[in-house]
């Protein structure tokens, strides 16, 4: 498998786009570097808005922009944008409706060696408790493509959330996808992995492992979580015995307990949540953590049967 | 005869039958504010071309009337405020017409418009209250407005000298506010709040930056029993006090005829 990170899949086609669309702005926190957004300020000096490190008048800036008839993405480290600009995402993007596009970059545990200020495993929690605004946790640089080609031609306010190192190249070059609808990357019978953001990788992984234990396992990628596809997590209620999730976020608020709502209140069936407890951050290198907590396919497999033979 | 001043005691009374009515609103502030959202409304805006944003905008009520007035929305409208499922929120929502953007959270207001003056030519007004200019949001605006020189940007600080829990200057004090302003790269200008065409004047002058005109106003203007008194910020007049203020709201209006 190729390796490329989601947040280059997404500047190289934000800066592709804006090429041909000069409604396309870019506000930053001082965070260029972070986002690889260096490119596109040097392109489009005049489109590119330098907030500096006041995530929350970045975001207030980039609503009032938008105003003017122009299409703003906000770009810097997820774990400031969600929690500092809170307030400014849910009254100048959210209850607005302006046209306001939201990337997070260096999300989940991106930043794992740099300590608690930076983890960020609270942002679906807090963004999905808001109405009118989209989240997108892409699985790879394809996809992060396609999302962001969506974002620029959408006037729903969105939030999309992407880690910082290289991931797996999970799909073909041209691979097409229904916005808002989960994936569906594997077939199968016994049980269903949905996964969301980097977790897509090692969940179609586990599904292999299983698949040597005569276990046929479903992977959705459920990479926009809100609207969510209730459909497709009914029918995987439905047709498989039990549902494992999995997602670099807190078990609080996240894909956990969107799935076990659905399967509540439309089809309760067995599901495994594999998230980050509730528990103090834990130092350490993204894949050190992932291997910590069972976000392996290892990980996943074992969950997997576990929940199938209970 | 001063047309502005007549306005802005017409709306005031309106106010004052909104909030009897709905037994809600922020009545101090609203009567601080008003000769500023007349004089905008009425002397200095091209409207449809121009934006305000009622950053304080705990006195929608006063939009709405000054909105009313203007011949924005409809007096039917107006006397829903604070009702069931109406458009009309104690706070400014975007489903009213002339309202441009939906506030309430204090100190967004001067970072929106940061927003919008870089993206437009025409004039970008916010309206802040002086209290709201404790949140750090606002210098984080400033600082942006004058990195971008930001000549189409102007703000406005209702300088009440009061907040709900008394003076702002034992609560968190402003002063040096102009030199604050000033500091932060911003052309600075202050005049008598109520009194309309100083406003205009300061308003319409030309500027080569961001500018901030503090408008320093009575808390409750206009009738003794509110003036800067800071309990009148939310308080809700009963029948003796509505027919008072009604009165002396009516004999100020009849003034300027
Ligand atoms: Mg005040």
């Amino acid at each position: 498998m190729s390796k490329v990170s989601c947040r280059m899949a997404f500047t190289s086609t934000i800066e592709a786009i804006a090429a041909n669309d000069e409604t396309i702005y870019m506000v930053c926190t001082d965070s260029r570097g972070s986002v690889t957004s260096g490119g596109f300020a040097k392109k489009y000096p005049g489109r590119f808005i330098e907030a500096g490190i006041a995530e929350q008048n970045a975001i207030s800036i980039a609503a009032g922009l938008s105003t003017t008839g122009k299409n703003v993405f906000v770009a810097g480290p997820a774990c400031f944008l969600s929690a500092r600009g809170y307030e400014q995402i849910k009254t100048d993007v959210a209850y607005n409706q302006t046209n306001v596009k939201i990337i997070g970059v260096s999300a989940g545990v991106s930043y794992g060696p740099l300590g608690g200020t930076h983890t960020n495993l609270h942002d679906f929690a807090g963004l999905r408790a808001l109405p009118n605004i989209e989240i997108f946790a892409p699985s790879d640089g394809v996809q992060t493509a396609f999302i962001t080609q969506y974002l620029a031609k959408s006037n729903t306010p969105a939030y999309m959330r992407m880690g910082r190192g290289d991931v797996d190249t999970v799909y073909p070059q041209d691979e097409a996808f229904d916005i808002h609808k989960a994936k569906l990357v594997k077939d199968g019978t016994d049980i269903t992995l949905i996964a969301c953001g980097e977790m897509v990788s090692p969940a179609i992984k586990a599904a292999e492992i299983l698949e040597k234990e005569g276990v046929s396992a479903r992977v959705l990628d459920m990479f926009c979580l809100k609207p969510a596809d209730k459909e497709a997590i009914i029918k995987a209620a439905k047709e498989t015995k039990a549902i494992v999730t999995i997602e670099e976020h807190s078990i609080h608020g996240g894909l956990g307990e969107l799935v076990c709502a659905v399967v509540a209140q439309h089809h309760p069936t067995k599901v495994e949540v594999l998230a980050f407890p509730d528990e103090e951050y834990k130092v350490g290198k993204s894949h050190e953590l992932f291997a910590y907590y069972g976000l392996t396919p290892g990980g996943i497999a074992q969950a997997a049967i576990r929940r199938i033979l209970c | 005869m001063d047309k502005f001043k007549k306005i802005a005691f017409d709306c005031r009374l309106t106010v004052l039958d909104m909030i009897y009515k709905a037994k809600a609103g922020h009545i101090g502030g609203s009567m601080s504010a008003m000769e500023v959202l007349v004089s905008l409304y009425f002397g200095v805006m091209d409207m449809g071309k121009d934006r305000f944003i009622l950053s304080k905008g705990h006195i929608a009520e006063a939009l709405y009337a000054v909105l009313a007035h203007r011949g924005i929305i409809s007096y039917e409208e107006l006397m829903t405020f604070g009702a069931f499922d109406s458009a009309l929120a104690g706070h400014p929502t975007s489903g009213v017409n002339g309202v441009e953007f939906a506030t309430g959270a204090l100190g967004h207001g001067l970072g929106v418009g940061v927003g919008m003056a870089l993206g437009l030519s025409s004039k970008v007004y916010v309206l802040m209250g002086d209290g709201e200019l404790a949140e750090g949001s606002n210098w984080e605006a400033m600082m942006a407005a004058a990195k971008y020189k930001l000549s189409n940007l102007i703000g406005i600080v209702d300088r009440n000298k009061l907040q709900i829990s008394g003076e702002t200057e034992s609560v968190m004090p402003l002063e040096d506010l102009g030199a604050k302003f000033r500091a932060f790269g911003w052309e600075v200008n202050e005049v008598n709040g109520h009194e309309p065409h100083a406003i205009i004047e300061a308003l319409k002058q030309p500027q080569t930056k961001p500018r901030v005109l503090i408008t320093n106003t009575i808390k409750g203007y206009g009738a003794k029993i509110m003036e800067n008194n800071p309990i009148w910020h939310h308080h809700i007049p009963d029948e003796a006090q509505y027919h008072e203020i009604k009165e002396s709201f009516v004999k100020r209006r009849n003034q300027y005829e």
